[in-house]
């Protein structure tokens, strides 16, 4: 158990609060050599833990972001094609034979690494971010996990690349797309939920800690009670902590003081026009009063 | 901790692993995908001695084994049912006692809250229930069946709830295949040469700068006009959610019911909250469930929405059974009118699928000649075949 809680201390060195189930999975993670799975809600997180892993370790953190209609020429490589008609044009007066100028025109020289042959070339394994990946196209699934296990990409010019170093594998999902078996397989799963106020109230106050304990312990309340209500846009911990920026930064010691100014700053954590015409002034007041 | 681990050694090799191996069949009877390799790595976690912790075992095994929210979810409970026997009796009879409370609560109408979620929750907590019983696996070959049930069979609420949630779930899908599809035929695209040469001229000749000519073709605009009368009342929610479904994942589709008169349903479907938008369509819905008059809707539509909204990359989709209490030279009217501006008509009829089922309604004859497609949609069989043909018009 002592592992555990060495590893979840590391992790709050480097600005992370986390629980002991977390620290245990992230400790399993790195026995196993397995990608771990994150899913929950937007903003709990999950991008997050990746960071903070490439700061504990000390190491690079290579992050590819995933779209609709990621393609294998913006995640794993792309030759550089403007550089390579260059070279044939200054090699024709060379007089090298046409299979050596090929060999040249194909090598490393022209080749434009992306994410995912970056994380494998690296020398020393970084920390690679696959995030949203509900978002990319099954067939870049199928890719990446072909990736993920063999740890290898061939490109056809310059044969098979081998991993000279195995990245340790972060991915994260919203939920939005049904991920495949196998790849749910292939991967350490871990769900991270919405803070509960303790650990909420630890974020804010290793994250700020010249923010007081009472203003803090408001904010929390009020963000806490604001996620029970039926809002479109719920909000992650990254609104609350932009907020409590924002209030430190009015100079406000405690929610009370001036609730009229309270309602300006609630676009910190408010982010669709519905929720803000849910949140009127008594609403609001109201949520003060009980965060008291 | 090491000390520990040597005194029990001989434990750890006989009856524990033994125990272990026994918990992912105990897992695989809850639906749980293991293989091999889940094994061979639940015996690293083992040798790494956290057999001997109860909780890091089960965080250990949890992160290994789980592979959704649901498993995750469902986990700790098979945990415990597994690991300590002497509780399994009270949480089997607790998870038995929570499924009789859910049920109740859906006959009180749920009180707001996460809507769609809560009922997925619900439809989990009686699967669990299930396999903890007989211990066979009832998903695959439930749902097959289930695919081809009539939607007017449906009779238990769960059922209605989970082929709801269904429908909806392959109305989102369709979008992702309908784009995926025309983004291959985007890949087709060609050098322009001429232009390719024009900037060519810049570089002295070489052309290092390419130009592309794409093909464009955009995803086709949905509009859904839904018939709500009595006679289509076994099937008129099913397709409110499937509706629902296509609205949120094509951002231009449009949805409108209509009996006796035509009813913009689009931003109520919109709403999230599945009760709100249950408020919001009752609200508008008077009159619900009474006769039909095709026509005159179809002429409300024209003349309100055509414009607006009907354009060359729309495909009309009209949900009735075609019995019409209006005039069908109106319909055929409008119907003309209407494929002019639009780009496919599509009828779907629930009952097309029934056997012996001609279409004889005076409406219906008089609607088929101008249809591109007619197809039946009484299961979910025939909807998920729907994708196929909306891709070949």
């Amino acid at each position: 158990m002592k592992d555990i809680t060495d590893f979840q201390i590391r992790l709050a060195e480097a600005g992370y609060v986390a629980e002991k189930d977390l620290a245990a999975t992230l400790l399993l993670q790195s026995r196993l050599e397995r990608p771990l799975l994150l899913e929950g809600d937007a903003g709990v997180g999950k991008t997050e833990i990746a960071k903070t892993l490439a700061r504990l370790f000390d190491c690079e953190l290579i992050r590819l972001q995933c779209y609709e209609g990621l393609d294998v020429n913006s995640a794993v490589y792309e030759w550089n094609y403007q550089h390579q008609l260059l070279a044939i044009k200054m090699q024709e007066s060379s007089g090298a034979s046409a299979d050596s100028k090929e060999h040249d025109i194909f090598s490393e020289k022209y080749l434009l690494k992306r994410p995912l042959l970056q994380a494998i070339t690296m020398a020393k394994s970084p920390v690679l971010l696959v995030d949203e990946i509900d978002r990319a196209d099954e067939e870049f699934e199928a890719f990446l996990l072909e990736v993920l296990s063999d740890f290898q990409i061939s490109i056809p010019e310059l044969g098979t690349i081998k991993s000279v170093t195995k990245p340790l594998v972060i991915l994260t999902s919203n939920g939005t797309r049904e991920l495949s078996d196998a790849l749910r397989r292939r991967c350490l799963y871990h769900y991270v939920d919405y803070p509960d106020f303790d650990k909420e109230l630890r974020i804010i106050t290793t994250r700020m800690p010249q923010v007081s304990q009472k203003l803090a312990g408001q904010v929390v309340e009020y963000v806490q009670a604001l996620r029970k209500l039926d809002l479109r846009k719920i909000p992650g911990v990254a609104e609350t902590l932009d907020w409590t920026a924002a209030l430190l930064k009015l100079n406000l010691s405690s929610l009370d003081q001036d609730p009229e100014l309270i309602m300006n700053t609630l676009m910190c954590l408010i982010k669709t026009r519905e929720d803000q015409d849910l949140i009127s002034r008594e609403m609001s007041d109201r949520l003060i009063a009980r965060a008291g | 901790m090491t000390n520990s681990s040597e005194q029990n050694d001989f434990v750890l090799e006989d009856t524990l692993l033994d125990r272990l191996l026994g918990f992912l069949q105990h897992l695989r009877s809850n639906g749980f995908h293991l293989g091999i390799q889940e094994e061979l790595d639940v015996m690293k976690i083992a040798d790494s001695g956290a057999l001997l912790q109860q909780k890091r075992l089960r965080w250990g095994l949890r992160a290994l084994l789980c592979s959704c929210t649901d498993d995750w979810q469902r986990f700790d409970r098979l945990f415990d049912t597994y690991w300590k026997p002497a509780n399994s009796k009270r949480e089997q009879a607790a998870s038995y006692a929570k499924k009789m409370d859910s049920k109740k609560g859906l006959d009180g109408g749920q009180p707001g809250g996460g809507g769609e979620a809560a009922e997925a929750d619900h439809a989990e907590e009686g699967d669990d229930s299930d396999a903890g019983d007989g211990g066979s696996k009832g998903g695959a070959s439930l749902q097959e069946s289930f695919a081809r049930s009539d939607f007017r069979q449906l009779s238990d609420e769960s059922q209605m709830r989970e082929m709801e949630l269904l429908v909806e779930r392959m109305a989102k899908k369709m979008r992702r295949r309908m784009t995926r599809r025309q983004r291959l035929q985007r890949q087709g695209s060609k050098i322009n040469l001429r232009k390719t040469i024009r900037n060519s001229l810049r570089y002295g000749g070489t052309p290092l700068e390419l130009a592309f000519m794409k093909r464009k073709q955009q995803a086709p605009r949905l509009i859904l006009l839904l018939d709500v009368s009595r006679s289509m009342s076994l099937y008129s929610f099913l397709f409110l959610r499937f509706a629902r479904g296509i609205v949120e994942a094509f951002k231009d589709a449009d949805a409108f019911v209509y009996h006796t008169r035509l009813v913009h349903v689009t931003d109520a479907l919109r709403e999230r909250d599945m009760t709100k938008a249950k408020e919001k369509l009752a609200l508008m819905s008077s009159g619900w469930s009474g006769g039909t008059r095709i026509g005159e809707c179809l002429q409300m539509f024209n003349r309100d929405y055509g414009r607006r909204i009907v354009n060359s990359r729309s495909i009309v989709m009209i949900v009735s059974d075609g019995y019409d209490t209006g005039e069908p030279q109106q319909l055929t009217q409008e119907l003309q009118q209407l494929k002019q501006r639009a780009r496919k008509i599509v009828w779907l009829n629930p009952l097309l699928g029934r056997d012996g089922y001609e279409p004889i309604a005076e409406g219906m004859k008089a609607a088929l000649p101008l249809l591109d497609l007619f197809a039946s949609a009484h299961n979910l069989e025939s909807l998920m075949k729907l994708e196929s043909s909306l891709m070949k018009l």
